[in-house]
């Protein structure tokens, strides 16, 4: 561990999202899902929020829809105070907030140094030389100078999703949105992981939206983990978890960590049983 | 996490020469031709038509040296090589445009898929009827060969390309064109490659045929006139040259696919 896990954390000044009484139903004059329904949640500034729910109970349409990748039915949302989705806009991503996937999406073809520099260049802030030169102090300073030229596939999946959360915060976002990032990893790559996005945001404080199925990881890095119903989704209780900044790994055994986290399954379990039910409704 | 270097000339050799399943491989060929040999020498009464690897070898040798034979190497290669850039030239702006543009596959797919099924030696007649030589004939009807194959990869290509990338492409602020020249085209490259791989075959298996149907020149009449002159081995030299010329064809669009994808090596 480096020591910007231990330095003070510094919090963003922008980056609050304001989730209001969100309805997303799709295909309004057919089968008719409704995948979010009246779904309220505020992040402040610099918070990190997970969000977990049972599969398919619209955690991630939810991101797609801050991400601008979709269209909000119903409600709004907002970035800042400003409109970032409504049912009259036309969905529009920007770099103001940048998406991890799952399964992550760097470029094959182009190299580490190429991926990062991606966006910078096409939006046209830095020249290709200043951005690589951006880049390299990026990367140096995260320890991943020497896989510069290496392409994605050369790279384990641990390394690919440092260097896509590199290429996310290199366009200075308000705010980050990972989808489930770390859910393919073996738990040694995993807390790697969390340990190393743990520092990012001690460093940078930007606001992030954390969406994930483990409970513990959600707790460990989150300020707040939100807990979603089944669909129709919405938000049924956000905990705010009050374990210091620094974290660390030893705050897994803690009182503290276990009280939450028998919270959350309690809370989660509801859903998951009402989730699984609808599923043999449907299948009957 | 090293680039790979290129092994000197001898290093490689000498792996090759001290490697299994290059030997076993070298003994299958051999085994081969012995077998030949062997069928045709009487062990096989109905082998007694097909001439012995060495009266081949006899015939080779005689082709080596016949003018012919080389001018005969010159145009079918030719002819493989127009049809097959003009197919990538047209087939593969074509198939992204369809994967790309929806209005645009709605105009084109429905003729596409018409013509598609359609053999290219059926194109022979009306290829000669069109075209005011036999040359181009000829090319066209390659040309038909591989044409089909790339729309139909690129198309492919294009529509499997994992729509992350685009979210991600879109989300740094890459404008719509930005999208297909730097996200859409090169995820598509290796569908193209696979396009060339297949193609390319495919024009050497219609430029011979086209070439006995259609030509005076070529591998495939040389083999043709064998067979009418009745003479066997010319046959059997005939049909290994087309073997080799392919095999050298696959190398170098297997090359130059690579050459287009350093992060990625196909087969």
């Amino acid at each position: 561990m480096s020591a910007s896990n231990t330095a003070p954390v510094c919090r963003a000044a922008d980056g609050a999202l304001s989730i209001r009484d969100v309805t997303k139903i799709y295909d309004p004059e057919g089968v008719h899902v409704v995948a979010l329904e009246h779904c309220s949640l505020e992040i402040a500034a610099g918070e990190f929020v997970a969000v977990v729910g049972p599969s398919g109970c619209g955690k991630s349409t939810l991101l797609n829809i801050m991400a601008g990748f979709d269209y909000v039915t119903h409600g709004e949302i907002l970035l800042d105070g400003a409109p970032l989705a409504t049912p009259d806009t036309r969905p529009r991503p920007g770099s103001d907030r940048v998406v991890v996937f799952q399964h992550g999406a760097l470029f094959p073809w182009k190299t580490v140094l190429e991926n990062v520099t991606y966006g910078p260049v096409v939006q046209k802030q830095l020249d290709q030389a200043a951005a690589d030169q951006r880049a390299r102090e990026m990367l140096a300073r995260v320890g991943l100078s020497n896989i510069e030229k290496s392409y994605p596939g050369q790279l384990s999946s641990g390394m690919q999703r440092r260097v896509e959360i590199i290429r996310a915060l290199i366009n200075d976002p308000k705010v980050l949105l990972l989808d489930e990032p770390f859910r393919a990893m073996d738990t040694v790559t995993k807390s790697a992981s969390h340990e190393y996005l743990l520092e990012l945001y001690n460093a940078t404080g930007k606001t992030i939206f954390f969406i994930t199925h483990d409970l513990e990881e959600a707790i460990f890095l989150a300020d707040k983990v939100a807990v979603m119903t089944t669909r129709p989704g919405h938000i049924k209780l956000a905990i705010s978890v009050d374990l210091p900044r620094p974290r660390n790994y030893r705050m897994l055994a803690t009182q503290q960590f276990l009280d939450l986290k028998s919270q959350l399954v309690e809370a989660v379990h509801e859903e998951a049983v009402k989730a699984f039910q609808a599923g043999e409704r449907e299948m009957a | 996490m090293a680039v790979k270097r290129k092994a000197s000339l001898a290093t490689r050799i000498n792996k090759r020469l001290t490697n299994k399943s290059f030997w076993r491989g070298v003994t299958a060929v051999a085994g081969f031709f012995a077998l030949w040999q062997v069928s045709c020498m009487g062990a096989l009464p109905f082998m007694s038509a097909i001439p012995t690897p060495v009266e081949v070898a006899h015939a080779f040798w005689k082709f080596v040296f016949d003018p012919k034979y080389w001018a005969g190497w010159r145009d079918s290669s030719l002819r493989v090589f127009y049809g097959f850039v003009a197919a990538q030239i047209l087939g593969i702006p074509l198939g992204l445009g369809m994967g790309w543009n929806r209005n645009f596959k709605n105009l084109t797919f429905p003729v596409f898929e018409l013509l598609r099924p359609i053999p290219p030696l059926a194109w022979v007649p009306v290829s000669i009827l069109f075209w005011p030589t036999n040359e181009l004939s000829i090319a066209f009807i390659t040309f038909i060969g591989a044409f089909f194959t790339i729309v139909v990869n690129v198309l492919g290509g294009v529509g499997s390309i994992k729509k992350e990338l685009v979210y991600s492409a879109v989300s740094f602020g890459a404008s719509p064109s930005q999208v297909f020249w730097r996200v859409v085209l090169p995820a598509t490259i290796p569908s193209i490659a696979t396009g060339m791989m297949v193609g390319i075959g495919i024009t050497w298996n219609v430029v011979i045929a086209a070439e006995m149907i259609a030509g005076n020149t070529g591998l495939g009449r040389l083999t043709w006139e064998a067979y009418l002159a009745g003479y066997t081995p010319g046959i059997i030299v005939g049909m290994i040259s087309i073997g080799l010329a392919g095999y050298v064809s696959s190398g170098l669009v297997k090359w130059v696919s690579e050459l287009l994808m350093p992060w990625k090596r196909i087969f």
